[in-house]
């Protein structure tokens, strides 16, 4: 339990992902079975303990201190969990010579029935130690939140076992925890484990951006476009009655979608995108953001935003496996097969004609609809390839807004940078004329070279006018501040910025030394492009 | 008479009006009693400063010689008079030099503990539990919640992290007196014998350890002309935690950042200060360790000062102890 305590707790400090790399496989190269199994669960979420609420934890720490110190130390954390684990009186009587492992804590909470919960959870804080203790509170109250995606876990096996992070996410949904015979194949000791389990994912294909000069390197005619949806990738698996939504990197997110999984009533495997309205009249991007990032979701929700998939490629019909086929060839097969389905939940992603790249072009800059965001490019002749191969998909997209913002706040980054000031917060200008105020849209930290980051910070070092730990506000009103051209994807609104926006992907673009800061831009050309 | 005749906050510091004298005054007096070297309880600009020998060296190369009138050096354990008021300094387990004083008068007496801690330390004489009528405490960790763990833990991880990234630098924060010296003492009983690299502000202050007879290993400057930047590539660099957030920080590759501090027991703490690597190495008294010594020192009465004093005045309310925070000002709540 100790090794796992110690993982999650430079886990959660640690901002890079490569040091999370280092972290994780470390710890599953050194760490026996089940333990490492088990720790793997935790962070992919796949671990089944019954949950044990806050105000329980609150009443086991109270029965056994002065509910006035334990207010004076939680007041100061600011953390139940951590406060808990920090002053959980250790039993009289020595520490004893043997403390739990993850396996052994984990089989205890998973035995106890609802009624003794609370007090097996108690032994099992009296025998932690104060960083365990925080893990065994962290196992039982749900959620690690350490910043470790289980995309990001996989990737360590993957790194562990030397194969393709893809060939992790395809096995992935028919292993269950401890993963002993994943770990001994990685490790060399055994074979592959077999795909038995019904409706398993598919690692999809991937494109590569338009670069410089590509196109003219490439005939037209050995391509087919269409138009880039700006929803969610998915991929619909139903097979032997087993009907599963996947994420494009394999996370089953069914749960949250039960409306589009419903009508999955067919044998096969569909590569698409998740919108919501309905095929008739796709929804913007915020009416999807209302169906994103939720565990269940509600009736109503469901109605006013219902989710439905817009097919444009199809791995699987039957017991037929399609993805050695050309392009060509599984377009002619999908066209015949979403007819099939449930028109109101499944459509097809319409192909984009064209003769040649500068009319393609024309049809980029001006897509038919606000979710798009630019075109794909797709070999007739491709197969369907696991991963980001070079040439048989191409996104071209359409070219980023942009908006001329005044630097606020600026903050020291991580690893490499932390000696730099390097996440900026910045700002519009709103209020009436004369008495214009900085109000601030985004936050960015990338897009700049190295030695434009140099004079970055140079700036914000010599025009500090507060600090706040590792925030500085900088000087910033009409006569004096640094002007930032930031390039974004799009807007959203946003009732938690004081704004009323929210970019996505915000970066910096250029640095405006010559720009005035008076003359950057106002807020209501931001809320112009809101309304388009 | 009172307790509080005997010794009484003034905005100065704490003072002694039979002995007309004070405990680590935050402004310049006619005579000062100084616990330890660091800034907030030794400044300079005192008639007469009295304090162990090692504490006079180190104000002495912190303010130049001239930092005081006079000085006079106290032994351990000596007892000396003061206009009839008898003290007695006693180790306190902080940093090199460090002292308590007992403060006797008719028959009470009194001891400020400066700040001290009860762990073991390579680097300073051990804390010495004295008897007497009232305690006075420190506080910088006065919350239930602060429990350190063993220094030898927090070492062998900054030594594992070391090894697991070998291509980064492991840069630690720790302050110049006292906290550097004891991290690289730690380090080398682990059995490091790399050379650690130090900022230049911890040089003189490392220097006189080593000629205290504390032994420190090799101790390199982090310095470099420029483009060597490889130099320091799996290196540990100790520094003040100040300069990490500076530029001088830009020369190491790509470097994790470390602090050894109390303070790093909470998480928040870390992360809001960007530390990646929190080692919990304390030069003050942690809970248990404050609680303990309450109880050692057989004190009927305990006055509480810098730091968190509401929860230790409540723990000796609920243990029938007489305790009253003592409202010092000057000292840095953040000591550690």
């Amino acid at each position: 339990m100790n090794r796992f305590a110690e993982l999650l707790d430079r886990l959660v400090l640690t901002p890079s992902r490569n040091g999370k790399l280092t972290l994780l496989t470390d710890y599953f190269r050194g760490i026996e079975d089940p333990d490492r199994g088990l720790a793997l669960a935790a962070i992919t979420g796949d671990l089944s303990i019954a949950a044990v609420k806050p105000a329980m934890l609150r009443t086991l720490v109270i029965e056994r201190m002065d509910p006035v110190l334990f207010g004076y130390s939680y007041d100061y954390v600011g953390d139940l969990a951590e406060t808990v684990s920090l002053v959980w009186p250790q039993p009289p009587g020595d520490m004893p010579n043997h403390s739990p492992t993850l396996a052994e804590v984990v089989a205890k909470l998973q035995a106890a029935s609802r009624s003794d919960g609370p007090k097996v959870l108690a032994r099992l804080l009296d025998s932690a130690s104060i960083s365990a203790r925080f893990a065994i509170i962290k196992l039982v109250t749900g959620g690690l939140r350490i910043g470790v995606s289980a995309r990001l876990a996989k990737q360590a096996l993957a790194d562990l076992g030397q194969v393709d992070v893809a060939e992790i996410e395809e096995l992935w949904h028919g292993l269950t925890p401890p993963y002993a015979g994943l770990f001994a194949w990685l490790e060399g000791k055994a074979e592959r484990p077999e795909k038995t389990a019904l409706a398993l994912f598919r690692p999809v294909m991937l494109s590569n951006a338009v670069g410089d000069g590509d196109l003219e390197k490439l005939n037209p005619a050995d391509y087919a476009a269409e138009w880039k949806w700006d929803g969610i990738r998915v991929q619909a698996v139903c097979e032997g009655g087993v009907r599963r939504l996947y994420s494009r990197t394999g996370d089953d997110v069914s749960g949250a979608f039960p409306d589009l999984a419903e009508a999955m009533d067919f044998s096969a495997a569909l590569d698409g995108e998740l919108l919501v309205g309905d095929p008739q009249a796709t929804g913007t991007f915020s009416d999807l953001q209302q169906r994103l990032n939720r565990k269940s979701v509600s009736a109503k929700i469901q109605q006013q935003f219902p989710a439905f998939m817009r097919c444009y490629d199809v791995l699987q019909i039957g017991d037929e496996d399609l993805r050695a086929l050309s392009f060509r060839e599984r377009r002619g097969r999908l066209e015949a097969f979403v007819g099939t389905l449930d028109p109101s939940r499944f459509d097809l992603s319409p192909l984009v004609e064209f003769a040649d790249w500068p009319t393609l072009e024309e049809l980029r800059s001006a897509p038919p609809h606000p979710i798009i965001e630019g075109v794909m490019l797709k070999r007739w002749d491709s197969p369907y390839l696991a991963g980001r191969p070079k040439g048989p998909w191409f996104k071209w997209k359409r070219d980023p807004h942009t908006v001329d913002a005044v630097l606020m706040y600026a903050q020291r980054g991580h690893g490499k940078r932390s000696s730099f000031y390097s996440d900026y917060t910045f700002g519009v200008w709103s209020g009436p004329e004369g008495a214009e105020e900085l109000v601030p849209v985004g936050k960015a930290y990338f897009g700049f070279t190295d030695e434009e980051l140099k004079q970055i910070d140079k700036y914000v070092r010599d025009n500090t006018v507060e600090r706040f730990g590792p925030v500085r506000s900088v000087r910033a009103d009409r006569r004096q501040g640094l002007v930032l051209e930031v390039a974004f994807e799009g807007l959203n609104r946003s009732t938690r910025h004081k704004s009323g926006v929210a970019m996505r992907f915000p970066r910096i673009s250029r640095l405006r030394w010559d720009k005035p800061a008076a003359e950057a831009d106002r807020i209501e050309t931001l809320q112009a492009l809101l309304d388009s | 008479m009172r307790d509080s005749d005997l010794l009484h906050p003034r905005p100065e510091g704490l003072y002694c009006p039979p002995g007309d004298f004070f405990i680590d005054p935050v402004r310049p007096v006619n005579r000062a009693l100084i616990t330890h070297g660091h800034s907030d309880h030794a400044r300079s600009g005192h008639r007469c400063v009295l304090a162990t020998r090692q504490t006079l060296d180190i104000m002495g190369l912190r303010y130049g010689e001239g930092f005081a009138g006079t000085t006079q050096a106290a032994t351990l354990g000596e007892t000396i008079a003061l206009n009839g008021v008898t003290v007695t300094f006693h180790p306190a387990g902080h940093v090199l030099g460090s002292a308590q004083i007992a403060v006797e008068h008719m028959g009470r007496r009194i001891v400020a503990s400066g700040d001290y801690k009860r762990q073991k330390d390579a680097t300073c004489e051990p804390f010495e539990p004295v008897q007497c009528d009232v305690f006075i405490t420190e506080a910088t960790f006065g919350l239930p919640v602060f429990r350190h763990p063993p220094d030898s833990e927090e070492i062998a991880r900054l030594l594992k992290s070391a090894a697991q990234f070998p291509e980064r630098s492991h840069l630690v924060g720790a302050y110049a007196l006292g906290k550097a010296q004891r991290v690289m003492r730690l380090l080398r009983d682990a059995g490091y014998d790399r050379p650690i690299y130090i900022h230049g502000a911890l040089a003189k202050l490392s220097e006189y350890y080593q000629s205290q007879g504390i032994d420190l290993g090799m101790l390199e400057p982090a310095t470099v002309e420029s483009g060597a930047k490889d130099d320091f590539t799996g290196a540990i660099v100790i520094g003040p935690p100040s300069a990490f957030a500076d530029r001088w920080a830009r020369r190491f590759p790509d470097p994790i950042s470390c602090f050894a501090s109390g303070w790093m027991r909470i998480r928040q703490r870390a992360k809001q200060g960007g530390v990646e690597l929190p080692l919990i190495i304390s030069d003050h008294a942690d809970w248990d360790e404050l609680i303990a010594t309450i109880k050692e020192t057989g004190a009927e009465e305990i006055w509480v000062t810098h730091g968190r004093e509401e929860a230790l005045v409540r723990w000796c309310e609920l243990e029938g102890i007489a305790a009253r925070p003592l409202h010092l000002v000057g000292y840095e709540d953040e000591g550690d």
